[in-house]
């Protein structure tokens, strides 16, 4: 009963918290610009808008059209369920669960572009097609960060792999998933999720044909991507393991913020890349991580 | 010590691979000043600070820092050409070619046999590093001032290289290379403006023809 309550809870802070973090760099991004922007819980007034609407189907789509989002977001759950609160732990911890959250996260983007195809719209075929193409780096820079943390402690439980002490690749690791973040998410170098112009769109342009519940779930689980960076990005950074658990926890909320925060100052002060300068930037992303694991290999010697 | 130095080596050797992403002239000329800077500082942190390494520090910073980059801006000013650089070899390939010599640069300097106290350092990969990143952009850019500043990181790289004699060599040696190298540039920067005369272009890819 305990445990059944303790995991309710845990998922329920997820869920809950996701959609704080757009708001937070929509409203930084709107203090940058000196407006004065949405409120912080706008996305939570759209999910519950969108969440009381009809659905609108295309008389082509199968029932993929709604399973993708739905299953996409049940993965996305299950991922953040695997990651670690610090010192809080995790509800669900084995052995190679690193493998399982790599897993879930294809996964869940395997669903969106899949939902995306149904209609046969030639916009959500572009977009779906620039979505794959996109992670194909962005998932390699990815793995190279997680084999590097993986190298570094030598086990792949998420447990005690993102409880490093601070190693010399810990600001290749930094910038290197900073970047995957922002590919991951669709964030400003790689795509501007408030444009609004199909030919240029990545993840939005896939979205297009969503209407009322599905498009809510989608949402609700591109914030909930989100967070899960996020969370990774500061567990695989800071030594949170040498600090005390109090203060791992705070240090954890307020990683989690300067990295919303950082986020919401690169899309106030980039503009997005031409499509042909966004490899060499994920290509980067990937050295770094890959660097990032020799370092982790070899020793802090090299 | 050393790890400050190694700091400093391993920000030279990600400033290599910045140079070989940028994709804008000028973008290129403040990463390679930016490297000479990072190694100016590199003498004061090896050696006692006494008026010579002080007076070497300052020379390259300021040579490489400031003189250079700022006879080459002039020159691009001058010869009025487009900032984007069309490569010969892609900006994707090059930066994988020089991340790879990167690593191959480190694996090659634990197997040479070197001095003990050079031993824990990167100063040798650094150097290995540099010089080819150097070669790459001098094979792989068509711009003439993208060549030039491929030519000065590989001079980045001998400096390295020199840095471990730094006890032996004399003020004046260090005083020689600096002074050629500025001078070298100068000449470079005229003779860009020449070519940009000629050919109305600053591609080396029209420079291989005979005219009358």
């Amino acid at each position: 009963m305990n445990v059944a309550l303790e995991f309710v809870i845990r998922i329920a802070w997820w869920l809950l918290l996701a959609p704080l973090l757009p708001g937070i760099i929509n409203r930084i991004k709107a203090w940058v610009a000196g407006r004065r922007g949405p409120p912080v819980f706008q996305l939570y007034y759209d999910l519950a808008r969108l969440w009381q609407k009809n659905v609108v189907m295309s008389t082509l789509a199968s029932p993929g059209f709604v399973a993708g989002p739905a299953v996409g977001w049940v993965a996305l759950a299950g991922a953040v369920l695997l990651v670690p609160l610090g010192p809080l732990g995790t509800a669900l911890s084995f052995r190679g669960d690193m493998l399982l959250m790599l897993y879930l996260l294809a996964l869940a983007r395997f669903c969106t572009t899949w939902a995306a195809m149904e209609t046969g719209s030639a916009f959500e075929g572009m977009g779906a097609a620039r979505e794959v193409s996109y992670a194909v780096l962005a998932e390699t820079a990815l793995v190279a960060a997680m084999l590097s943390l993986s190298v570094q402690t030598g086990s792949v439980t998420l447990t005690t792999m993102l409880a490093p002490t601070a190693g010399a690749g810990a600001v290749l690791l930094a910038a290197g998933l900073f970047t995957v973040l922002l590919a991951e998410n669709c964030r400003v170098p790689f795509d501007d999720p408030n444009t609004h112009l199909e030919l240029t769109m990545i993840h939005e342009a896939m979205v297009l044909d969503h209407s009322g519940p599905p498009l809510a779930v989608i949402l609700h689980g591109a914030s909930l991507k989100l967070l899960l960076f996020a969370v990774l990005l500061t567990e695989a950074v800071l030594p949170m393991g040498a600090l005390s658990p109090f203060a791992a926890t705070g240090a954890l909320l307020l990683g989690v913020l300067t990295v919303t925060v950082c986020v919401g100052f690169v899309e106030s002060f980039l503009a997005r890349f031409a499509f042909r300068r966004v490899p060499l930037l994920l290509t980067t992303a990937v050295l770094l991580c890959v660097f990032a694991l020799l370092v982790a290999w070899k020793g802090g010697a090299t | 010590m050393t790890a400050n130095l190694n700091l400093l080596i391993g920000l030279a050797m990600g400033l290599n691979l910045l140079a070989l992403g940028s994709n804008r002239l000028p973008s290129l000329i403040r990463t390679m000043s930016l490297q000479g800077v990072v190694l100016g500082v590199m003498p004061l942190l090896m050696e006692e600070f006494n008026w010579r390494v002080g007076l070497i520090a300052v020379a390259t910073m300021a040579g490489k820092g400031l003189i250079i980059p700022t006879l080459l801006r002039r020159a691009m000013r001058a010869a009025n050409i487009e900032r984007e650089l069309d490569p010969f070899i892609g900006f994707v390939p090059s930066l994988l070619l020089g991340a790879a010599g990167t690593i191959g640069a480190v694996a090659l300097a634990r197997a040479l046999p070197l001095l003990p106290e050079h031993a824990g350092s990167l100063l040798v990969p650094g150097a290995l590093a540099s010089v080819l990143t150097g070669f790459i952009l001098l094979i792989g850019r068509a711009k003439a001032i993208a060549q030039v500043c491929g030519y000065l990181i590989l001079e980045n790289g001998i400096y390295l290289f020199g840095l471990l004699l730094i006890h032996s060599t004399p003020l004046l040696v260090e005083a020689g290379v600096l002074l050629d190298l500025t001078v070298g540039v100068f000449v470079i920067g005229i003779i860009v403006d020449r070519i940009q005369r000629a050919f109305d272009s600053l591609d080396t890819r029209k420079l291989t023809v005979l005219r009358e």
